[in-house]
């Protein structure tokens, strides 16, 4: 097999196994538009990263984490207009992040790349940022579990109960914060929250248990890399939407199982 | 029996936007006492229990929470269909340790939803989930009960069964009970202290004495006042399924029981 696909292959995974869980509870807490606005706002990141000379990825990772921040104080603040400043924020962003992005005329960026992913340019650098904050998010992810679960049903039983809801809910802003940068590399800016809900909503009709969703959306996210980026390869097709493709196609198949 | 306090508001104040929701608010539950909150809607009913347990946190005042296990039964719950929860998962989220099915199979026959610790939550009727959310908050084995509206989308003889629960918690096992509720016929019957609340307690005191207020009285208008005055002076006596009227065996505390009755 050649070096350049096992290296997407092993991306891919790290992505989809990070992105099945956190998925989960964005559909769970009906934040699907969060992802979407994180994403967004990271193209500011990338031309952030290449103005102070890091690493995009690490300029993406930052800036989804202020992002994070700031939309979960606006959430918890419960004043309403939370959607609104989603989209002001997202669109505001990725507007700028493309026009500095076009004033930049030394550097070279393939827009397309960000924009739709380009697996097949992961680096060693890539790899190891990749597969480091995926064991780092999981790890977080299951330290709190329980208090996460337990918000996603209610907030307000689980802060009777004794969950530490307002930590639990800024750790998961943020770790779904690091799993946007991390999947932006694989399917790009516009496709990134896809990755994140249609695993998880494949998953849905199959579980019977929020550990039995979170597992099968992770494994939906890896036979959706699997084949998209096999397909992507033969048949020299985007990588980003043919994975998304695949995971849109098992959403269906998930759907015609459990009718019957 | 009753006992020492186990929450205490004081002069709590609390604005939403700009709006006063609720305006020197004075509350104590002590052990062994049903204390209920009646009120219009827009009353500050619902924000006065969130403030007692701590969700929201008041613009002024002191609340003092000395109970050591809150059971919460929330207006409403929304779990959406996308989150896979069984009932027997979501009663065992509710206590730290592990619990065996036979303890949670107990707990929802008193709540009378035997039958459902097989389902997912979402699929439950509003009733059921009223339901499975008080047995869920039994489970807690608390010494304060916090209770919004328990009864919503509960069928009528399902209701006067889980009043019968909820005070048998407070006179058996000596639970503090904070309710909100809009049945005041059943809350004049069950109910040790009333607070009248219109975003200040208009009035507060032992039912009778409460529905003979003119605050009261003009609150819910003399109609409602009237019907209620009608059932308070009805102690004395029970209906037959018929509605004709049965004199009372036994005690004070006795009632009749129809011949579809199952409890007691």
């Amino acid at each position: 097999m050649d070096d350049f696909l096992l290296r997407a292959l092993l991306a891919g995974a790290a992505v989809a196994l990070v992105a099945g869980p956190l998925g989960c509870f964005i559909v769970w807490r009906r934040m699907a538009y969060f992802g979407d606005a994180l994403a967004h706002s990271a193209l500011l990141g990338i031309v952030a990263g290449l103005l102070l000379g890091v690493a995009p990825l690490a300029g993406v990772a930052a800036l989804c984490v202020i992002a994070a921040v700031i939309l979960a104080r606006a959430e918890a603040d419960r004043s309403g207009g939370a959607d609104s400043l989603l989209g002001i924020l997202a669109h505001g962003s990725l507007a700028l992040g493309l026009v500095l992005l076009s004033l930049m005329e030394r550097v070279r960026v393939d827009l397309m790349g960000w924009l739709f992913g380009d697996i097949l340019a992961v680096s060693d650098a890539d790899m190891a940022w990749l597969w480091g904050g995926a064991a780092l998010v999981l790890a977080v992810l299951a330290s709190q579990w329980r208090s996460l679960v337990a918000a996603a049903v209610d907030e307000d039983l689980a802060v009777v109960e004794g969950h530490k809801v307002a930590r639990a809910r800024m750790v998961l802003m943020l770790l779904v914060a690091l799993g946007v940068a991390a999947a932006m590399k694989v399917v790009g800016v516009m496709l990134v929250s896809a990755m994140l809900i249609i695993p998880a909503a494949a998953a849905r009709r199959l579980a019977r248990t929020p550990e039995q969703m979170a597992a099968l959306a992770a494994l939906a996210g890896l036979l959706a890399v699997g084949l998209g980026l096999g397909g992507s390869w033969l048949w020299d097709t985007p990588s980003g939407p043919s994975v998304v493709t695949v995971a849109t196609a098992l959403f269906l198949l998930s759907r015609t199982l459990s009718r019957r | 029996m009753s006992g020492g306090p186990l929450l205490r508001l004081a002069g709590i104040r609390l604005s939403h936007g700009g709006h006063p929701v609720l305006d020197h608010v004075d509350l104590t539950v002590e052990a062994g006492r049903i204390i209920t909150v009646v009120g219009p809607n827009g009353a500050g009913k619902s924000s006065l229990l969130k403030v007692a347990l701590g969700l929201l946190r008041p613009d002024a005042g002191r609340v003092e929470r000395m109970a050591a296990v809150i059971g919460y039964v929330p207006q409403r719950l929304d779990i959406g269909r996308l989150l896979p929860l069984s009932v027997r998962r979501f009663l065992a989220m509710a206590v730290a340790e592990r619990l065996d099915s036979g303890t949670l199979e107990t707990v929802l026959d008193t709540v009378g939803a035997g039958h459902v610790l097989g389902r997912q939550v979402a699929d439950l009727s509003g009733g059921e989930l009223q339901r499975v959310l008080l047995a869920r908050a039994l489970l807690r084995r608390p010494d304060l009960l916090v209770l919004d509206e328990p009864v919503g989308g509960v069928d009528v003889a399902g209701q006067a069964e889980l009043y019968d629960l909820i005070t048998a918690q407070a006179r058996e096992h000596g639970v503090g009970v904070l309710m909100v509720s809009h049945d005041l016929h059943v809350v004049m019957a069950a109910t040790d202290h009333v607070v009248c609340l219109n975003r200040h307690v208009c009035c507060a005191g032992h039912p009778e004495a409460v529905s003979r207020h003119p605050e009261y009285l003009a609150m819910f208008g003399p109609r409602v006042a009237a019907s209620l005055a009608i059932y308070t002076h009805a102690h004395d006596h029970g209906h037959g399924a018929d509605g004709s009227v049965l004199p009372l065996e036994g005690g004070e505390d006795s009632h009749v029981h129809g011949p579809g009755c199952r409890h007691g």
